[in-house]
């Protein structure tokens, strides 16, 4: 004997409408036998019957509201009787009827807020077959959706979403032109464009009045001042930051830059910097260390196959991140001749927009301003930013137990916890300790 | 005698027949007015003969080279001249009526005869100096293609000095031939002749064969033209050429300076825009320019295919005839034309689509490539044919389908996917998640695109 309740049918559901029997009392059921359609908050699914047997009892008229584990019917086995005492009553919610590949239900379930968004947007597609839940006709209307996976109900082309994704476009806010109202490449590129030439209005405070006898001036916001002001409030506003510190041996890459110096100083060439080593230590440590290399998306996490590389050139209105493209392909002194190019570049204003928009992952390097450590904000739509102070002389405890004079170097590692959890960090910082210690590693 | 007409084409080829067709579908009274054939330059004297042609070819290649390799013997080979091509006649009288059966359906009146134009709204047809009709029309579509353009003191004499039209009726089999112009018309008669066993001397200005295609495929097409016994002269260009008893003598300039004695040269070095009497709108290089609805600089004349300048391809010109067609008769405005693939139907056969590696290069696009030869596809080696190889050019980061590049057998029939790709803006990832037939050829094409980053099963 079998007591059928209300399913719980999402983790938003409190209570849901029984639409209609598809079996009635004194039908003989079985398993996989649709015994009803539940319209819940979001969407009307069929309930399946797990038992097989007689449908003994329905508690529930057509259009009632049931609470989320309340009773509906009743299915007794041939034979058995209804026992009307709930004790022993072997409490069985109906599940869903799913059609749902394995493989493909790792995508993150929506988020109750998600879900309200989605409903607001009213788009459907059709033919949405890779939701979890299979849908009846009656819930085709545009408000019962549910965010298809990889976000299948805006209508956009994979190139559309995949470039909004990176330039943190919202595609429900764009009007799409190709076929039958489809996003393409052209919209989205539109709306960046749109969208950078009409940044989004910061909330300016009131003029301070200055007191009596305050002498002060106002100093008009540049272009790239504005810039700066309304990303950062982005990012530290809307993504949750943590920070992983730690302190690092540099001996080691000291004396390899002495030697490869000498070398390319005998040969004429161009010297390398630590800020060199850093990033190709930095390139280095997320080849090992991909989950680092990332942007958290509504859709998904994007997790980027080549290392774009951004790091922070400060200028005198401000500052600008260049970045090293594929730099997962290139050496150590093709990173350093990418980057002397980009900073006389970005120093003399001569960077091109592919040279500073995009970027998976930044480092940002005080450690020429005698900076011992500090934190960094993330650069959208990068799901980190790595901050790298100062090499500093101070006494060390060796191996051996003695105070010994150390180089040291500190690194904090800043995340987005939507896309990285501490221990990814914290692999990350692992790994960038080897790079950094064992340098010769960087150069295999 | 004057009639009425929403719409009068001129022109029944590609462009011609698809705008009347589509202007005939959305109710419109129409008029398609040709001088020669329906079906114009693609079904009478271009694609379709010239594939009946070298389906023949490959046919006879296979038989006479490759025969022992399937289990056949000859002790007997031979051909009919005469049967070779008149089959491809064949094939176009079939397709012809077809054409005309199709307007007449759509209830389109096909005139045969020439159209000039009176005015913006009235053309008169005539059919060997007789004025056959006067037709008023609200609209005029201009479709009137290209022909074949000849080179300065070579004038086409259908026998000795020919174009690609002409070849298609040599009574005779030269014994030899010199091809002037590499592109696809001349790379397909190339291999039309040589398979035929006539010696083959093919002429390029530019430094690469098919100058339109990626230079990895034009090499790879090189390789296996020599090794068929075609001889190839790029960099080279005709001076000048001279009509003798036993055929024609050449003068070449360039990476060869020599002198070639040929029974028939075949001019397949461009074309020129077949404009129609009374037209007065402005040209760009001779070509109708129009402006982003097809519409030239006189209001209400519209122009759409060959005639309007470079693609010359039957299904640009189709597209564009229909779009220019549903500009003038539907809300909305027309579009224009996006990526399009390009075939050429010689063995290995070359098809394309989208952007060169050389131009994604120029563009300074971030890119990649995958590659995936025959030689390692199963289906290939089945089929005999392992020559060639795919190669997707996609683009960083977002992995979108930059350019598409096949040679080897059926590559014409492989790229309708990639097209498909492409208007979608499917990127790696979507070909990627696209399980293919195994044995097909179009594995190929998946391999090519996984290889990219590193990923290809069989590579």
């Amino acid at each position: 004997m079998a007591e059928i309740t209300m399913p719980k049918l999402s983790d938003t559901m409190t209570e849901g409408v029984l639409v209609r029997w598809l079996k009635k009392k004194g039908d003989v059921v079985s398993m996989g036998d649709v015994l009803a359609e539940v319209e819940t908050d979001k969407a009307t699914m069929e309930m399946e019957a797990f038992h097989d047997g007689l449908l003994k009892e329905t508690y529930v008229e057509e259009g009632q509201k049931v609470a989320v584990g309340e009773r509906i019917a009743l299915i007794v086995a041939d034979g058995e009787e209804e026992i009307p005492a709930p004790q022993g009553v072997e409490k069985v919610a109906a599940m869903p009827k799913r059609r749902v590949d394995e493989k493909k239900s790792v995508i993150p379930r929506p988020k109750p807020a998600e879900i309200e968004q989605v409903r607001k947007i009213a788009h459907l597609e059709e033919g949405y077959s890779q939701a979890p839940l299979r849908r009846t006709e009656a819930q085709r209307a545009p408000l019962q959706v549910l965010p298809a996976p990889a976000g299948g109900r805006v209508k956009a082309s994979p190139l559309a979403r995949k470039i909004a994704a990176r330039m943190r476009v919202d595609l429900t806010r764009i009007d799409g032109t190709g076929p039958g109202g489809r996003i393409v490449q052209e919209d989205v590129l539109a709306a960046a464009e749109v969208e950078k030439a009409a940044p989004v209005a910061m909330p300016v405070e009131a003029p301070v009045s200055p007191g009596p006898g305050t002498q002060s001036e106002l100093i008009t916001l540049s272009p790239m001042r504005r810039a700066i002001a309304q990303r950062m409030v982005e990012s530290k506003t809307r993504i949750p930051h943590f920070y992983l510190s730690v302190e690092l041996d540099a001996g080691a890459l000291l004396e390899l830059r002495e030697q490869a110096n000498r070398d390319l100083h005998s040969s004429g060439e161009e010297k390398l910097s630590i800020n060199d080593f850093i990033l190709k230590a930095c390139v280095e440590t997320l080849k090992r260390a991909p989950e680092a290399n990332a942007s958290f998306t509504e859709n998904g996490i994007i997790r980027y196959r080549n290392v774009d590389l951004g790091f922070a050139v400060s200028l005198e209105e401000g500052l600008i991140t260049p970045i090293i493209h594929n730099a997962e392909t290139k050496s150590l002194r093709q990173i350093s001749a990418d980057a002397r190019g980009l900073i006389e570049r970005a120093r003399t204003r001569r960077l091109k927009p592919e040279e500073y928009q995009g970027g998976t992952f930044t480092v940002t390097n005080l450690g020429p301003s005698g900076i011992d450590s500090f934190h960094a904000i993330i650069s959208p739509p990068q799901a980190a930013i790595l901050a790298v102070g100062s090499i500093i002389r101070k006494p060390v405890i060796s191996s051996s137990g003695q105070v010994v004079a150390g180089q040291r170097i500190s690194a904090t590692l800043c995340c987005d916890h939507r896309a990285i959890d501490g221990a990814v960090a914290a692999k990350f910082l692992q790994e960038f300790r080897k790079m950094i210690e064992n340098p010769a590693l960087m150069l295999l | 005698m004057t009639e009425w007409f929403d719409l009068v084409v001129i022109g029944g080829g590609p462009a011609g027949y698809a705008g009347a067709i589509r202007a005939a579908q959305l109710g419109k009274r129409v008029a398609c007015v040709e001088m020669e054939r329906a079906g114009g330059s693609c079904i009478n004297w271009g694609c379709i003969p010239t594939k009946s042609l070298l389906r023949n070819a490959e046919l006879y290649q296979l038989m006479r080279t490759r025969a022992t390799d399937f289990g056949m013997v000859f002790t007997d080979l031979s051909y009919d001249w005469a049967k070779v091509l008149g089959r491809s006649q064949k094939v176009v009288a079939q397709l012809v009526g077809g054409i005309e059966a199709l307007l007449k359906k759509n209830q389109v009146e096909y005139l045969h005869g020439e159209a000039s134009l009176i005015n913006e709204k009235t053309i008169v047809v005539t059919l060997g100096g007789e004025t056959v009709k006067l037709l008023n029309t609200r609209h005029v579509l201009v479709a009137t293609g290209v022909r074949p353009r000849e080179l300065v003191g070579m004038t086409f004499n259908g026998s000795t000095i020919v174009d690609s039209r002409q070849a298609l009726s040599l009574k005779k089999q030269p014994g030899t031939i010199v091809i002037i112009g590499g592109g696809a018309i001349g790379v397909e008669f190339a291999y039309f002749f040589n398979a035929y066993g006539t010696q083959v001397t093919l002429v390029e200005a530019m430094p690469q064969l098919v100058p339109l295609e990626d230079e990895e495929v034009s090499e790879a097409l090189r390789i296996s033209f020599t090794r068929q016994g075609i001889r190839i002269l790029t960099n080279t260009r005709v001076e000048s050429g001279n009509v003798t008893n036993q055929g024609i003598k050449l003068d070449l300039v360039g990476d060869t300076s020599d002198t070639l004695q040929a029974g028939v040269a075949l001019v397949a070095a461009g074309v020129a825009p077949v404009l129609p009497p009374g037209l007065n709108c402005e040209l760009d290089q001779g070509y109708i320019k129009v402006d982003d609805r097809y519409e030239t600089s006189v209001k209400g004349i519209c122009a759409a295919g060959d005639v309007i300048g470079p693609p010359w391809l039957a299904h640009v010109a189709s597209f564009e005839a229909i779009q220019a067609v549903e500009g003038m008769f539907t809300e909305g405005k027309p579009r224009q034309i996006g990526v399009f693939p390009n075939c050429t139907y010689c063995q290995p056969q070359i098809a394309s689509i989208g952007m060169t590696e050389k131009e994604v290069r120029n563009a300074r696009l971030p890119y990649r490539v995958g590659r995936f030869p025959f030689r390692i596809s199963g289906k290939a080696l089945a089929h005999g044919t392992p020559e060639g190889f795919v190669k997707i050019i996609i683009g960083e980061p977002e992995g979108e389908l930059l350019g598409a590049h096949i040679i080897g057998a059926e590559a014409t029939e492989m790229v309708a996917e990639l097209g498909v790709a492409m208007t979608l803006e499917a990127t790696y990832a979507e070909i990627e998640a696209t399980i293919h037939a195994h044995p097909t050829l179009s594995e190929a094409v998946h391999e090519a695109s996984s290889a990219a980053f590193g990923e290809a099963i069989y590579v």
